[in-house]
């Protein structure tokens, strides 16, 4: 394996299956710093059955490093929010900082504060998610794992369990954390946003990558003649130009 | 009538020495049923197949049996057989916490089970432990959902209480019993014995509902009545 110091992760050939149906048939990509890459229709978090990801090239699969120390370094932002129910938005921050990193209470509290402002949601620090719409969830969720200062953030279809009204808010914190640096995997069907944010596109069908590239060249000029009907589909149902 | 009112007057004070007894049971029991049920609970869900299949044994074992019977077999039985010469009131918190540890592991272990798999994957991703997820996250949502099953067992386990007469500990019923047949009159102590009961098991449950109540994650349910 090639050692290249700005790539941050690394995935190669993975498998994974659900039953009798494979879900993924051997997905390889990776990421330098500060890219963010949107891929389309993968599903994270779970052990593959093949394959082998590396952060920062060093081996996360087959590792005899705790899983956890590596699990600190990628944060996550699941579909449906997956918020502590039990702890108001602040100390949903907190207890990664506290419980995880050993960090004093005020000294987390501090951090947490401010990543709530990050993500414009400092008034609602006393709120618990359910009292929360589900943007601010999002945006909770979002801070939360950026909380932990990690190496990359893997974004779990961001936006899919949110009203129309709601996916706004949560790409623009999205836009921010691109713009200012933030190394990101994000798993979106959000055509437009995707076009926007990232700079590689990876285009993912039945477990395989059909076509990959910066969106320029995907949307513009797509190798594939898959890609090509994708998008016009898309393009049917939300009009031509986004963003 | 007035004569029967005189003896339960008469008698309060011993029936009440009673009530204390019946109250450190059941506290006992609880206590120890709570403290064996949660590893119970958490070990059914968590853990490996052989230590969950043994923890479904104990279940089957300490559910399947008359709580009565449980009692001889442990105070007659095995308890004598250890050479363990136990005071009847100590015997008693043992096997009635025991078996309370069967029916609240089940109750721990269905809230756990109720709570989305979410909950325990967002931990996870945070890089905390499973032990520590268990701790600060699973558990304080788990324990918040059993609190009205729990309420149920204080109820069914106060009353249950009343076999431990069998065994000779003073509580309640032991004591009316003794009343009721040095003077003849079952039926003002029996009444009386009842009204104790339902006092305690009103009193705990109405308690354990403003624990509820209080512990309550805002936004969910009912709001404070």
């Amino acid at each position: 394996m090639q050692k290249d110091k700005d790539i941050v992760l690394r995935v190669e050939d993975i498998h994974k299956r659900y039953g009798k149906e494979e879900i993924l048939k051997g997905i390889s990509f990776e990421i330098k710093k500060g890219e963010t890459k949107v891929i389309i229709c993968i599903n994270q978090l779970t052990i593959p059955d093949r394959g082998k990801i590396w952060l920062e090239n060093e081996e996360v699969t087959h590792s005899r490093k705790d899983i956890n120390q590596f699990r600190q370094k990628m944060g996550m932002v699941f579909q449906d929010f997956n918020l502590f129910d039990h702890l108001d938005a602040l100390r949903n921050i907190e207890i990664g900082l506290i419980k995880v990193k050993g960090m004093r209470k005020n000294e987390a509290r501090q951090k947490a504060i401010e990543e709530l402002k990050q993500v414009g949601l400092e008034k609602q620090a006393d709120l618990y998610p359910a009292q929360l719409s589900g943007g601010q969830k999002q945006r909770v969720s979002i801070a939360r794992a950026l909380a932990m200062d990690p190496k990359v953030i893997l974004f779990d279809e961001p936006t899919s369990a949110l009203d129309p009204e709601l996916i706004g808010e949560v790409l623009e914190v999205i836009k921010k954390l691109a713009i200012g640096g933030m190394t990101m995997v994000v798993v979106t069907h959000e055509m437009g946003f995707a076009r926007s944010v990232a700079n590689e596109i990876i285009f993912v069908e039945s477990g395989r990558i059909i076509d990959q590239g910066t969106p320029y060249k995907l949307f513009t000029n797509p190798d594939h003649e898959r890609t090509r009907k994708f998008l016009c589909k898309i393009t049917e149902l939300y009009g031509k130009s986004e963003e | 009538m007035n004569e029967n009112l005189a003896l339960i007057y008469q008698s309060l004070p011993y029936l009440l020495k009673g009530c204390t007894i019946t109250i450190g049971l059941v506290g006992g029991a609880l206590g120890l049923g709570f403290v064996i049920g949660i590893p119970m609970a958490v070990g059914q869900v968590y853990g490996n197949k052989y230590l969950s299949g043994l923890i479904s044994l104990y279940v089957w074992f300490f559910r399947g049996l008359p709580v009565l019977v449980l009692l001889f077999l442990f105070y007659f039985g095995l308890f004598s057989l250890l050479g363990l010469n136990l005071p009847a009131f100590t015997a008693a918190i043992l096997v009635l916490g025991l078996r309370s540890a069967a029916y609240q592991s089940q109750i721990f272990r269905g809230s756990i089970q109720s709570l989305g798999e979410g909950q325990m994957l967002a931990a996870r991703s945070l890089g905390m432990k499973k032990s520590k997820a268990i701790l600060y996250i699973i558990l304080p949502q788990a324990l918040r959902i059993s609190i009205p099953g729990w309420s149920n067992e204080y109820a069914i386990l106060l009353k249950d209480s009343a076999v431990t007469y069998a065994v000779g500990v003073m509580e309640i019923l032991t004591r009316a019993n003794f009343i009721a047949t040095r003077t003849y009159k079952p039926m003002p102590i029996f009444l009386t014995c009842a009204v104790i009961f339902i006092i305690l098991t009103y009193g705990g449950v109405k308690i354990l509902d403003l624990l509820e109540n209080k512990v309550r994650i805002p936004g969910y349910g009912e709001e404070e009545r």
